[in-house]
């Protein structure tokens, strides 16, 4: 009896959490389908007369300039991944593979790096970014984020322990040179690692908001983040439309959830518990 | 520049870096045979040249501008001028003086209690989960999801649960509770509440599946070992889990000290720091690029860099390298 107590218990509060997580959700999800006068007229929790209404998503996406945003998110997004990649598995190549004086010195350069608060960095950055002519463009946010971040070299770290010298050693009678094994060899083997840096910093990238907020505020360099905010101010008291672009924002998240879920939680873990 | 957990929250764990303990693994044969061949300038230059760009970019991004900061901070420049007028510690005193500095770092406050709860939430759901779970990936997947939403867009659905009349007034009525209904984003005194909620909500699903993996690290065996020994859950819990996962609990807590002092985005984004909801970084900001103190802000961005770097300096302190031996 007592087990049966606790199990329901039990299950009674994973149901709960699971209401606190989703509820927020679906009554977007429910507004972004109803019509500005139906929205007017029901309560949230009231279905829409409508589920495949999808009038408020169309404005949100040609009027809200939300496809502006995916655009510019997409080509930020590519060129940044790319970036960062070669220079987290560069540098992670230089850290594991050669023994050199400064090697902890170095390591613990982007260790404390990482430790700052970026939103309060970008008072003195700022002044870089400006300097260097790339305010208002995708430079901007580009440079930003392919700036080397601790966490890819360390699961690129972390996985390079796992491919064997040995490899490097016969490259190397073969007379390959150091950037032929990086390239050739080190390189297309980090593929695995190179998928969980993909997906855990392209989530950072799509949800990153006061880069280009700060950096990026023309009309036409709005990204997935900036897009929606800016709908604050013509949509103010149309929650519908509001609704339809957060759920917008929200799905192509869900999707990547769904499907590359053990990435993301190997990804995250990887990380941060060792 | 997340809420209750900083991006250094994964940096700091990292700290370890095991990789680095144990190498370089025996290099000698290759190597002295290529530094016999090319010479060994060149050979000392390699790693330095796979260097060259990502130190680079760390420091014209990062290293640069603290630099600045600390020059800035002297400084009375609003951002624009050419010339930028030294003050000495003037920006300092100020800051040291200005009540409403306080204020805002009392709002840090509701974030600090929020992250306490937020790990509270994500102990005892990973504790739950680890024992046989029916659907138990769904509901992981469930707890875990909202980390993975875009700040703006949790912004919004936030702002409207909290509408007067909204989803949350509604859902109190609807349990009988609608005395409790309240401004919650107009109310000074409720406001910070509920954006340090906002950001609970956020940001339990990390924590729980940090948690969760370090408690599904622990070798099964102990489980099993404790069970014939008559051991009850609680027992479990107790002296085999606890244990387990007190490194990441314990940097998890010491990390939402600097995660509540740098809170941004949640608040930003959905009062812009209005209602007494400002937090030191949207103070910080707000100086720089809208009252255009540059000077002044410098000074209160090296101040929160500084806070936080003492509070990782101490976490260093209190958990050093160690692992949790269990076996």
């Amino acid at each position: 009896m007592k087990q049966l107590t606790a199990t329901s218990a039990k299950y009674v509060s994973l149901i709960l959490a699971a209401v606190v997580s989703v509820l927020p959700l679906s009554v977007v999800l429910i507004a972004s389908l109803k019509s500005k006068e139906e929205y007017a007229r029901t309560g949230p929790f009231e279905a829409p007369e409508n589920w495949l209404n999808l009038a408020n998503f169309a404005t949100a996406f040609t009027k809200g300039n939300m496809v502006t945003g995916f655009i510019n998110t997409g080509i930020i997004l590519s060129i940044s991944l790319v970036g960062a990649i070669l220079m987290g598995t560069m540098a992670a190549y230089a850290l594991d593979r050669f023994a050199f004086r400064g090697r902890r010195a170095i390591y613990s350069l982007f260790l404390v790096a990482s430790l700052i608060p970026a939103v309060i960095m970008q008072v003195a950055t700022f002044q870089i970014i400006a300097g260097l002519g790339l305010f208002n463009t995708r430079g901007a946010a580009i440079l930003l984020f392919t700036g080397t971040d601790v966490i890819s070299i360390y699961i690129f770290l972390q996985f390079m322990a796992s491919i064997p010298i040995s490899l490097d050693e016969a490259a190397t009678l073969d007379g390959a040179n150091r950037w032929t094994i990086y390239w050739r060899i080190i390189l297309p083997l980090l593929r695995p690692a190179i998928a969980t840096v993909v997906i855990i910093k392209g989530i950072a990238i799509y949800n990153e908001f006061y880069i280009p907020f700060l950096y990026m505020p023309a009309a036409n360099l709005g990204v997935i983040s900036t897009s929606l905010f800016r709908f604050k101010g013509p949509y103010g008291a149309q929650w519908e439309v509001i609704s339809a672009g957060t759920i917008l924002v929200i799905v192509p998240t869900l999707l990547v959830f769904l499907f590359l879920q053990r990435f993301i939680y190997r990804g995250i873990v990887a990380g941060a518990v060792k | 520049m997340n809420a209750t957990t900083p991006p250094g929250a994964k940096a700091a764990e990292m700290s370890a870096h095991p990789q680095l303990a144990g190498r370089p693994r025996g290099r000698s044969a290759s190597g002295g045979e290529r530094g016999r061949r090319r010479g060994p300038t060149l050979r000392a230059l390699t790693p330095w040249l796979f260097l060259l760009l990502p130190l680079g970019l760390l420091f014209l991004l990062t290293y640069l501008p603290a630099a600045n900061l600390v020059y800035y901070s002297f400084t009375s420049w609003d951002g624009i001028d050419r010339t930028k007028e030294l003050v000495g510690l003037s920006n300092y005193e100020r800051l040291a003086t200005d009540p409403e500095i306080y204020r805002v770092l009392l709002v840090s406050l509701y974030y600090f209690v929020g992250a306490f709860v937020q790990m509270a939430i994500a102990l005892y759901f990973a504790t739950l989960l680890s024992f046989q779970t029916r659907l138990a990936n769904f509901f992981k997947g469930i707890i875990f999801f909202p980390y993975l939403i875009n700040g703006v867009a949790i912004g919004f659905v936030f702002l409207y649960l909290f509408q007067p009349g909204g989803t949350l007034d509604l859902t109190l009525d609807a349990l009988g509770l609608s005395r409790l209904s309240m401004q919650w984003l107009g109310d000074p005194d409720v406001v910070n509440v509920s954006l340090a909620g906002t950001s609970v909500w956020r940001y339990t699903g990390l924590n729980f599946v940090l948690f969760l993996g370090a408690i599904q690290s622990i070798p099964h065996e102990l489980y099993e070992a404790a069970e014939i020994d008559g051991a009850n859950r609680w027992h479990q819990f107790r002296f085999i889990i606890a244990p387990g996962i007190r490194r990441v609990v314990g940097l998890s807590f010491i990390l939402a000290i600097s995660g509540a002092l740098a809170v941004f985005e949640i608040p930003y984004i959905m009062t812009g720091g209005a209602n007494g909801s400002a937090t030191f970084a949207i103070q910080t900001v707000k100086m720089a690029f809208t009252h255009h103190k540059v000077g002044l802000a410098a000074a209160m961005a090296l101040v929160l860099l500084l806070i936080v770097l003492f509070v990782t300096w101490v976490q260093r302190r209190i958990f050093p390298d160690e692992r949790v031996d269990l076996s």
